[in-house]
């Protein structure tokens, strides 16, 4: 089956990069807005577009996401929002667009009707922070069904067996949390990180992207070293609260200078 | 309803009943000692996989002291020497009048040191916290009594212990931020979302996350992600074999009711799991309905709610049309919980067990009574297990010659000490402008 982020990732890796994944939340400050801005990342080295539900219950998001989505959620934000989000981003860019959601959403609506809805926007897949493969029954069906990609997460605490069941799972690429903790800009990229991915590459995984506490160009040259791909979320989130669409396409520039890490002695301060 | 039957329930000796009889020629289909992870369609692991670990070190660890006759021992132990149990089964004799003459028997968990059954479990997790190593535990508390419950295990077994609490219950309950760090505890207010019980679950979860190495999360109720829903129904379980064998002690037969208050489900489990296979024996649930719950404003998470997944379990839950969770209403603090344990879902839709709503004003109409008629202040959680046995009181006694034939058993979860404030204002005791009358407003908010 072919999968949009693959492919995204796979013309980052023919051009001897790594591919640069950007979070933004859906309706923050508003829906058109986050159209604007994903097209904005997107024309300035985004390859891949990923779209944050906001969700009463945010487990894994630290205080930033946390403070978008709940300002986004107090102005109205609803879930059938998302699906014209991501058609408005898919018919201005080439970028694979990815809905992150936690599992609820998906659930009330229906898995079936959410995925359905989804393909038809022209999204790539879901990345599901709360959803495990073990409980993910219904999702890989509707995800078959409707050709859409299944990015599950893996931890620094991840068994050899669960590492291996996750991958089996998973279509697209695996999303690699650096580190124990939730969402959140670090100062550095932790140690664990690079061990994790390998240990993914190793149990089969194509493709692995890292990320969790990713904010500045260094970061992701270090990441770029020995992932293929790295998402950043909530350094984006603040540049888009502070400084609006402008700010984040000029940090997403940034950012994506540190893609190619083939000509650059991998800087490892710490 | 379902005909639960059962092999493995152990029958005090000598009391055969017509349900022991029945149950002795039962051969299989339990519903007692349910293992988990799955509840019927509930239950589960809808949890970040950086968490997997640490619950299957949870699972392994607990399954293991289960089986460990030192662990078991500890724990009746303290249970014993620590917490005061066996609690009381007290006959309320002058109560019984409201609930059409009916005999109303009260499990006396207020009796349990720091005054509710939530003791029970933070010794149960305390102590496995320490099998596996860990120097740290985190809670969250919506009033403070689990809180309190967990800061006092912590202090006796030499653990840090952090307590998230939402900021507004922080401010509504200074007293029992006050007990917490009187015991050793750091408070943390929680300020995100909606700021209230659901949220201090979010946070002590993000916190378990980042330090999961040191660090036991110390759930204080029958939900979240397997092993806790069981896990925590076993630390509980203790209530409803001690409530069989003083029943059959006290009248010599099981009752015909058993009543308890449902916020996320602990107290309950608790006792109605020594009952589950008796099918003689009726079960009750009694939610927060709030100021009612056709005004919205209510805690009614079965009644009204729908199946969704929150803070690791699939269970009924109070949601938008969006999967948004909605914010819970209720005047006891315990009760204001938008979820529901996943046995409770299960046990509802297969008709074993029934889950009604009471309001505020039935809840706190019944803490009075309780107060006047047998002497004992109950906690306005439990408030709402007295109001509904009144109800079942007056349906099984209605066109009985002697009422004084129906038998039903309450759980009384907790004392009301802690609900003075708001009880008195609720009651209009206070001076308009005392210190007092401030609480007690806050608390009725709650
Ligand atoms: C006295 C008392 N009863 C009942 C409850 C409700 O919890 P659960 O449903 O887990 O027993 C609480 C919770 O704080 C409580 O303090």
């Amino acid at each position: 089956m072919t999968s949009k982020s693959a492919a995204a990732i796979d013309r980052a890796r023919a051009a001897g990069r790594s591919a640069l994944i950007a979070y933004l939340p859906a309706g923050f400050p508003d829906a058109q807005a986050t159209i604007d801005a994903a097209v904005a990342m997107a024309e300035n080295g985004a390859d891949l577009i990923e779209v944050g539900i906001p969700y009463s219950d945010p487990v894994m998001d630290g205080s930033v996401i946390q403070a978008a989505t709940t300002q986004a959620l107090a102005s109205g934000f609803r879930v059938a929002q998302v699906f014209d989000i991501v058609a408005g981003i898919t018919a201005r860019t080439d970028a694979a667009v990815l809905v992150m959601t936690y599992w609820n959403p998906v659930m009330r609506l229906g898995v079936d009707e959410f995925a359905r809805r989804l393909a038809e926007a022209g999204g790539a897949g879901l990345i599901t922070p709360d959803l495990i493969p073990d409980e993910a029954a219904e999702w890989i069906e509707a995800s078959d069904k409707y050709g859409l990609d299944r990015v599950f997460l893996v931890a620094p605490s991840s068994t050899p067996e669960r590492l291996a069941s996750t991958v089996a799972a998973t279509r697209g690429f695996v999303y690699a949390v650096s580190i124990m903790g939730v969402t959140g800009a670090r100062s550095a990229v932790s140690s664990s990180a690079e061990k994790l991915v390998a240990d993914t590459h190793a149990t089969g995984a194509e493709r692995v992207c890292v990320g969790l506490g990713v904010s500045q160009a260094d970061h992701v040259r270090e990441i770029a070293a020995y992932a293929d791909g790295v998402i950043v979320g909530t350094a984006l989130v603040a540049a888009l609260r502070d400084g609006g669409v402008p700010a984040a396409a000029k940090l997403t520039k940034d950012l994506s200078s540190g893609l190619y890490p083939a000509d650059n002695e991998v800087d490892t301060q710490r | 309803m379902a005909t639960p039957t059962a092999s493995s329930a152990p029958t005090p000796a000598g009391d055969a009943t017509p349900a022991d009889a029945f149950l002795a020629g039962a051969p299989k289909g339990s519903l007692r000692h349910a293992p988990g992870p799955y509840f019927g369609a509930y239950g589960g692991r809808w949890m970040p996989e950086s968490l997997i670990a640490a619950l299957d070190e949870l699972e392994d660890t607990f399954e293991k002291a289960k089986a460990d006759p030192d662990f078991l021992a500890q724990i009746a132990d303290l249970n014993r020497n620590y917490s005061g149990r066996p609690s009381l089964l007290t006959e309320a004799k002058r109560f019984s009048a409201s609930a059409g003459g009916a005999r109303i028997f009260l499990k006396r968990e207020d009796l349990n040191h720091t005054g509710s059954h939530k003791i029970n479990n933070v010794l149960g997790q305390a102590l496995l916290a320490k099998r596996m190593g860990k120097t740290r535990v985190i809670a969250e508390t919506g009033a403070g009594q689990h809180g309190v419950a967990s800061a006092t295990a912590a202090a006796l077994l030499g653990l840090e212990c952090v307590v998230y609490m939402g900021a507004e219950d922080c401010r509504r309950q200074a007293l029992n931020v006050a007990r917490m760090e009187l015991l050793g505890a750091t408070v943390i207010p929680v300020t995100n979302g909606s700021q209230t019980l659901k949220d201090a679950i979010n946070d002590a979860l993000r916190d378990w996350v980042a330090n999961v190495d040191n660090t036991h999360y110390l759930l204080g109720t029958a939900a979240g992600a397997h092993p806790f829903p069981a896990m925590v129904r076993f630390f509980h379980e203790v209530i409803g074999e001690e409530a069989r064998e003083q029943i059959l002690a006290q009248t010599g037969r099981l009752p015909d009711a058993v009543c308890a208050c449902i916020g996320g489900g602990s107290n309950a489990i608790g006792i109605f799991h020594g009952f589950l296979d008796d099918p003689s024996v009726q079960i009750f649930g009694f939610e927060a309905g709030g100021d009612g719950v056709e005004t919205g404003r209510h805690a009614a998470t079965i009644t009204l709610g729908r199946p969704g997944v929150l803070h690791g379990a699939r269970s009924y839950l109070m949601q938008d049309e969006d999967g948004q969770t909605v914010e819970s209403h209720s005047i006891s603090a315990g009760l204001d919980y938008p979820g529901v344990g996943p046995e409770h879902s299960y046990l509802a839709d297969i008709g074993r067990v029934s889950y009604e709503p009471i309001t505020d004003a039935e809840a706190m109409e019944a803490f009075r009574l309780l107060c006047r008629t047998e002497g004992i202040i109950p906690a306005i959680e439990s408030s709402h297990a007295l109001a509904g046995a009144m109800k079942v009181g007056q349906r099984l006694t209605a066109g009985k010659d002697d009422p004084s034939q129906v038998i039903i058993v309450v759980n009384l979860s907790g004392r009301g000490d802690k609900d003075v404030a708001t009880a008195a204002e609720w009651f209009n005791l206070l001076d308009e402008d005392s210190a007092e009358a401030e609480i007690g407003k806050e608390g009725e908010q709650l």
